[in-house]
């Protein structure tokens, strides 16, 4: 457990907002006449600018990536594991800008930003977006900060495909892109899951076609639904297994008292479920899903991701954790036999973890033993 | 670096693609592309491997040749390595036909079976070979397919594998001639440079 004070914690952070007043067109067809992009940054940027690393988050991360905000902030930024002082992104050598993605809620302009056309929110009226929409718009902040080419470009999940993405688009603004996690693009399952999660939202009464907005009301319960939801598949059948097994909060199966049964993994669920709808809002994870069914790497390459990575010229880790079943390693797999035939320098490890999807986020000796060996070499490139 | 490794080298045209299967900590690799410029790839299982071959700054893929080399493109590479694996794997001849298929060329480096040394033990002791170059007991050996050098020529001559040059590597510095003359009974290492 890391503390703000531990050498090893980036301590205390203070995010920031770039405001951005040239239009963006975005891949909808719809344009933003500006947007604001809240962001944190760690570490120091060196004299010629080429230490620095974007990271990308997943579907309902956010910019809080490190260190704390406060002294009494109880957890701290959301990859704490991975960033700060000797950690994989070594702040003591790199530059690290962690960006909440435009569409999100928790700064940068999204459903809840003011829509200066009408006065009043965007709510669900916030155009549609797309992976690329986020690529651009960091492209911007990176113009902002003066940083040409980053070091390198890391996600996981949703932000690994972004950072696929940021390869393409901007093929010789990274020399480094780091997918964790990720996959081309979502399958069946994947699509049938934020089915289910949006479903869940739209049944909510209180959500009223995401208008709740104007009404001051909340559909906590169907975003509180689709987290539940989401949260399963990002946890394996082991993990749940070792985390709560059949353990009960509450009752026993004594004679006459089955009514007050409650396993610990029903409370657990419920609990993620109305923390998460406390702090998150509905379009934006309507948006936010729709994004992640709507990424397909190769679409616009004739469906070929070798074609695809073509055009990137950057090099490429890839890692996939072995009970991940949201995006499994055969997922990652395809990517990495993509890149190999593309000739792209790519290095793929795949790490045996009992945690699944949500393995990306956790302190897995091997994971953070290769990740460290890559960014070094990331380090030595820059 | 491990002496069949230092005979390969040659083989190796600078600036090609090369790829390494069973790749190790990387240090082949590391010093091909360091004295050659090539552009390499390495395959390997081991994660401490892996690690350390990542450490080098080397493109490796996790990746277990049992489980089938499709991933791999026809003709992708110009040279196609494997030293020392050879014996390790499940079907040693699918391999090859992979290995031929996906590289231009390719070197197989492989523990000569046929070595003077093991035919003693195993004649006269009547069990199976131990020694520091195979140190493992039956049982545990990674090392379940071995041959000896007329073995492996017999299964080129079967598939029609063309084999470009071979070089033999004897037990200590006293062998070499012994080794290149008769390597079936004096080499200790075989090396085969090979295409179709």
């Amino acid at each position: 457990m890391t503390s703000r004070q531990d050498s090893r914690s980036v301590g205390i952070v203070q995010p920031q907002v770039a405001r951005f007043d040239d239009p963006l067109l975005l891949a909808c067809g719809r344009e933003l006449s500006g947007f604001e992009l809240v962001y944190e940054t760690y570490g120091q940027l060196n004299a010629s600018k080429s230490n620095a690393i974007l990271i990308c988050h997943a579907l309902s991360g956010h910019h809080h990536a490190a260190g704390y905000h406060s002294e009494s902030e109880r957890k701290p930024g959301w990859w704490d594991e991975c960033i700060g002082p000797g950690k994989p992104i070594d702040t003591q050598r790199f530059f690290v800008v962690s960006v909440n993605n435009i569409g999100g809620c928790h700064g940068s302009t999204g459903p809840k930003s003011i829509n200066p056309e009408t006065g009043k929110a965007w709510g669900p009226d916030f155009p549609s977006l797309r992976a690329r929409d986020w690529v651009h718009s960091q492209a911007r902040l990176a113009d902002r900060l003066g940083i040409d080419c980053w070091a390198a470009v890391i996600g996981g999940s949703l932000g690994g495909m972004q950072a696929m993405r940021w390869s393409l688009e901007y093929p010789d603004r990274l020399k480094h892109c780091v997918v964790i996690a990720a996959a081309l693009k979502l399958s069946a399952q994947n699509l049938a899951f934020n089915e289910l999660a949006r479903q869940a939202i739209f049944s909510d009464p209180a959500f009223e076609d995401g208008n709740y907005i104007y009404n001051g009301t909340v559909p906590s319960q169907g975003l509180s639904l689709a987290r539940m939801v989401g949260h399963i598949t990002y946890l394996s059948d082991e993990a749940m297994a070792n985390k709560f097994g059949r353990e009960l909060r509450a009752g026993s199966f004594e004679l006459g008292d089955e009514d007050n049964i409650e396993f610990q993994v029903q409370s657990y669920l419920r609990y993620q479920g109305s923390q998460f709808s406390s702090q998150f809002d509905a379009n934006t994870y309507i948006l936010m899903t729709r994004a992640l069914d709507y990424f397909d790497l190769a679409r616009e390459y004739e469906n070929d991701p070798v074609k695809a990575f073509t055009h990137a010229s950057c090099s490429f880790l890839v890692m996939s954790f072995s009970t991940d079943w949201r995006f499994a390693p055969a997922r990652s797999r395809e990517i990495v036999d993509a890149l190999i035939a593309a000739n792209r320098p790519v290095t793929y490890a795949e790490i045996q973890a009992d945690e699944g999807h949500d393995a990306f986020l956790m302190p897995i000796p091997r994971y953070l033993n290769a990740f460290s060996a890559y960014m070094q070499r990331v380090g030595g490139d820059s | 670096m491990r002496l069949d490794l230092s005979h390969i080298q040659r083989w190796i045209a600078p600036h090609s693609r090369v790829l390494d299967l069973g790749c190790g900590d990387g240090e082949f690799l590391e010093t091909l592309q360091r004295e050659r410029q090539v552009n390499g790839t390495g395959i390997e299982i081991d994660e401490d491997n892996i690690n350390a071959a990542i450490a080098r700054g080397l493109n490796i893929i996790e990746q277990d040749m049992d489980g089938g080399l499709g991933n791999f493109p026809d003709q992708s590479f110009d040279t196609v390595v494997m030293a020392h694996a050879l014996q390790a794997v499940h079907y040693p001849d699918r391999v090859l036909e992979e290995m031929l298929r996906i590289g231009r060329e390719c070197i197989v480096t492989f523990p000569n079976f046929g070595h003077w040394r093991c035919r003693v033990h195993l004649g006269t002791r009547g069990r199976m070979p131990v020694s520091e170059f195979m140190p493992h007991s039956w049982y545990d050996t990674p090392n379940i397919h071995f041959c000896t050098v007329r073995d492996f020529e017999e299964l080129c001559l079967q598939r029609d594998i063309r084999i470009l040059s071979r070089d033999f590597v004897g037990n200590t510095d006293r062998e070499p001639l012994l080794a290149t003359t008769w390597p079936n009974l004096f080499a200790t290492t075989a090396i085969y440079h090979i295409t179709r």
